[in-house]
């Protein structure tokens, strides 16, 4: 099962698309998350679908899922940047909520503002129609496999 | 109708904490997405909660080691650290996430579901601060511990129904 997951890795990258990896994630799937490289910056988008809904009275996306976007989102980059295809362990994540995220397609960045031997610190965030009115950011360390 | 979540329990206090039936109609008909996860309420009483997630391959975020992914525990920590918040008051109050965050422990072993218990260890007029874990068999040996802040946003407005700002 790891060399598929290897062999799944290396193919994406062969061909420069981390979409491929997201594919390799079950959660991810469930959660309809693609990505696609903008320049060398990676986006991932949780692709709106009714059952991601947490408040149908707003209607806003559960937050649990907006967490899982980022979360997802800092794993995918790892896993692009790294030279290892063990998927990285999270540490810790704070998740900051900071608008009701509505019922639509919504987006994620991040920076890798440490990437170690060890562990990598990143900042994750999410939007939905405007970068500049996140709905949600994320800081996050991560164990990396490194072997 | 069929509640997803029929192991609600009363508060041994009495009425100090929503119904039952209060809790089962703001639960179950406020989260499409914890229906889609089966999202179990174990207990419930005045300022706490305790919630099961069953076990789906779906939800792995490593395939080699079949452990869960960080986002589906996020998920079940938000949402118990929100049952406890909300049955903190009576009636009970909106509420947002303001954070969250989370310390993983242990990776979650495959095949077995996972708890979450999540406690409101202080309030005040606008905020809950929580104190939550998740756990499998035994509550001290901990897949993850959590600390939530959550606001109040009062009783339901004309103003939030028409997509207005908390």
């Amino acid at each position: 099962m790891n060399a598929l997951l290897t062999e799944k890795i290396a193919a994406a990258r062969a061909v420069g698309d981390p979409d491929a990896v997201a594919r390799a994630i079950p959660y991810a799937e469930f959660l309809n998350i693609t990505a696609v490289l903008d320049d060398d910056d990676l986006i991932a988008t949780m692709n709106f679908n009714p059952r991601i809904i947490g408040n149908p009275a707003l209607p806003a996306i559960h937050g649990g899922t907006i967490g899982g976007l980022l979360e997802t989102t800092a794993i995918l980059k790892l896993l692009w940047l790294q030279e290892t295809v063990r998927i990285p362990k999270t540490i810790t994540i704070t998740v900051d909520y900071l608008r009701s995220a509505g019922p639509k397609n919504t987006h994620a960045r991040c920076s890798v503002t440490k990437l170690g031997a060890r562990v990598a610190n990143v900042k994750i965030f999410a939007w939905q129609d405007n970068p500049g009115k996140p709905v949600a950011g994320a800081n996050a360390n991560f164990m990396l496999s490194t072997g | 109708m069929t509640s997803p979540y029929p192991a609600l329990s009363k508060h041994p206090e009495g009425n100090k904490a929503p119904t039952t039936e209060e809790m089962i109609k703001l639960i179950s008909g406020a989260t499409p997405h914890s229906r889609e996860l089966g999202l179990q309420v174990v207990h419930s009483a005045k300022g706490m909660a305790i919630m099961r997630l069953p076990w789906q391959e779906r939800l792995v975020g490593n395939p080699d080691e079949l452990v869960l992914h960080g986002g589906v525990v996020t998920t079940l920590l938000d949402s118990v650290c929100g049952m406890a918040t909300m049955s903190a008051r009576q009636p009970p109050e909106r509420i947002v996430t303001l954070d969250l965050r989370i310390d993983y422990q242990r990776p979650a072993t495959p095949h077995v579901d996972l708890f979450a218990r999540a406690e409101v260890t202080r309030q005040t007029r606008t905020i809950a601060f929580l104190s939550a874990v998740a756990y499998q068999d035994d509550p001290k040996d901990m897949v993850a511990l959590a600390t939530g802040t959550f606001m109040f946003v009062g009783r339901r407005r004309k103003k939030d129904a028409e997509g207005g700002k908390v």
